[in-house]
């Protein structure tokens, strides 16, 4: 397991930063930047969602939780992007395990319509203050590309590609551990895990942190992609859509869905936005979500599955 | 002077905190029937509100009807609508036991979809609907009532009693309240409580398009709008008791009050907070509400 991670990891990190020294479209970054983006997000949903049953529908806010802070961090502070990103996930950490921890004793609904008022406060929050550019924005200006980078839209590339592969490793191993067995308990019955003597709370507060961590995480980069960073556009409800339907899609409680239906999901955004128009997108993001929330419960790891049993029967 | 200054400032804060809170009031009867005594946590109530409110704009720019007659007017289609929405949640998650995760999904993906469909219809901008009411203001003394604050206030009690005799005088309405409290033992009696239920969250659509009519009286409405209404109508239903009209009333009473004060004296920016702030305050100290069932 560890020499075999250490083995991907490297092939990783090779990956990123040989694909943009051969590999020269621009677009090709910017829109593989979103989908890895996406992956990150969705896994960090699924986390919770998908392993406990808690849904979380403010995942724009802890996303700009994390977008905002890493541009504070690289603006006023002056730190570097490492820095910031870890910054911006450890914030957005606390206010999972804030949230989670006044609300998510009571039943998973209650969590749900909390993320979802959540949200609205933190775009609030961000409108009114001044010295984050209120409603007109920041702008932040793209350092020189590191070497052996030649531009620094590559540069983000790479590091979203690791961070991305380090978050789907991270809900691997959790899948796989003792917390992954513990988390299927609380999600089938509560009150039966804890008889059993599974640490119910703490591991529910364990997600709702680790998830908003992640969350944070992957907004961090978002103000050097972007250049220009504002309340509406950094928590738009299409981050929130896309994090929970990429699972769904995918298939949630297993850490190959979200990969699944962010390079799925991900991948059909970028071509119907180029080739159709960005509003016809958020139309058919919301009707493949009911669709396969209503017809395809299992997402698509769920219809392999149903074919391969009947083939087998 | 200035105490007495500070006085009536306070005296007619509170008053417009009570108006405002007979339109929440309105706005949330619908949930606390849906989410209180049914069960079904609709997230999407508050777009379906804003869904009403560009009917009510339809009808009113084209004919001049007036907004809140509009409201009703559209009050039997938002039934049927939400007689649809039930018989889908209720084959593809409810019969199932599914509807935690799923159903909540279900919601937010109706939420996305109605929201994105008036963006594409009607863009970003403002829409106000007119009534010579609205604008207007009465004067009791130094206290003045504006009409548009104090009509939605009167529609809100309005609908609040009706609401109040009908689940506790006829007889599908204590059906009703009989589904909420066992729902076996409903069916064991002889009735069926799916279809008690589709008629009760029919009825909790329909007031949206009311809420929708005073909605875009009180100010103007754009498609987004709807996400500022979710803490307040959560926060009222779960302090009133989930699913108690009565409780329904006096919990956007107090929410009303409390973020009219909050206005007057910390500025307008922070009224929203406090729906959020009593939500979070109700869910860790009494997750069960003010007034229990």
């Amino acid at each position: 397991m560890k020499k075999s991670f250490f083995l991907s990891a490297i092939g990783v990190i090779a990956l990123g930063i040989l694909l943009p020294q051969f590999f020269k479209v621009s677009y090709f970054y910017f829109a593989a930047y979103v989908i890895l983006q996406y992956m990150i997000l969705s896994t960090a949903w699924n986390l919770l969602g998908g392993y406990t049953g808690y849904v979380n529908f403010g995942v724009g806010g802890f996303y700009a939780v994390g977008a905002y802070t890493g541009a504070a961090f690289i603006l006023f502070l002056k730190m570097n992007i490492i820095v910031a990103i870890l910054a911006g996930g450890i914030l957005s950490g606390l206010l999972g395990f804030g949230l989670g921890y006044l609300t998510i004793r009571l039943r998973g609904i209650f969590f749900a319509i909390s993320t979802l008022a959540l949200a609205v406060i933190i775009q609030m929050i961000i409108v009114n203050t001044h010295s984050l550019g209120g409603a007109n924005g920041l702008y932040i200006l793209r350092p020189e590309p590191i070497p052996p980078f030649s531009d620094y839209l590559e540069f983000l590339f790479a590091l979203m590609l690791f961070i991305a592969f380090l978050s789907v490793m991270a809900a691997r191993f959790i899948e796989k551990s003792w917390i992954g067995r513990c988390f299927t308990a609380i999600r089938d019955t509560e009150e039966a895990a804890a008889c059993t003597g599974v640490p119910v709370f703490r591991l529910k507060l364990f997600a709702t942190t680790l998830s908003g961590f992640m969350m944070g995480v992957a907004g961090a980069p978002f103000p050097y992609y972007i250049t220009y960073l504002e309340p509406y556009s950094s928590m738009d409800l299409l981050i929130t859509v896309n994090s929970l339907a990429m699972p769904l899609v995918g298939g949630t409680g297993t850490w190959l869905g979200p990969v699944i239906g962010s390079l799925f999901l991900g991948g059909a955004q970028q071509i119907i936005t180029v080739t159709v128009s960005s509003e016809w997108n958020l139309l058919i993001v919301g009707i493949v979500l009911i669709g396969f929330v209503t017809l395809a419960p299992g997402g698509i790891m769920g219809l392999i599955g149903s074919i391969r049993t009947r083939r087998a029967s | 002077m200035g105490g007495i200054f500070s006085g009536e400032l306070l005296i007619n804060a509170i008053a417009a905190g009570i108006l405002l809170g007979g339109f929440y009031a309105a706005i949330t009867l619908g949930l606390s029937i849906s989410f209180g005594m049914l069960d079904i946590v609709n997230i999407a109530h508050p777009v379906f509100i804003i869904l009403g409110g560009y009917g009510v704009f339809l009808l009113n720019s084209r004919t001049g009807l007036d907004p809140i007659v509009a409201g009703l007017v559209f009050a039997p289609l938002f039934f049927l609508i939400g007689v649809g929405v039930y018989q889908v949640y209720y084959n593809s998650f409810e019969k199932w036991g599914a509807e935690s995760l799923r159903g909540l999904v279900f919601f937010f993906g109706i939420l996305f979809l109605i929201e994105v469909a008036l963006l594409l219809t009607y863009g970003v901008d403002y829409r106000l609907a007119r009534a010579p009411w609205i604008g207007k203001t009465i004067a009791i003394g130094s206290l003045g009532l504006s009409l548009r604050l104090l009509f939605p206030f009167l529609v809100g009690v309005i609908m609040t009693v009706v609401l109040y005799l009908y689940f506790s005088r006829t007889f599908l309405g204590m059906m009703t309240r009989g589904v909420a409290q066992d729902s076996s033992a409903v069916r064991l009696m002889g009735a069926n409580p799916i279809r008690i239920k589709t008629i009760s969250f029919g009825l909790s659509i329909a007031t949206t398009s009311l809420a929708g009519a005073l909605i875009i009286s009180i100010g103007p409405v754009e498609p987004s709008l709807g996400r500022e209404f979710i803490g307040r109508v959560f926060a009222v239903t779960v302090l009133g008791g989930m699913g108690s009209i009565s409780g329904t009333m006096i919990a956007a009473m107090i929410l009303g009050v409390a973020e009219s004060l909050t206005a007057t004296l910390g500025g307008p920016a922070w009224g929203l907070a406090v729906s959020f702030g009593i939500l979070l305050v109700v869910l860790a100290v009494r997750p069960s509400g003010l007034f229990k069932r």
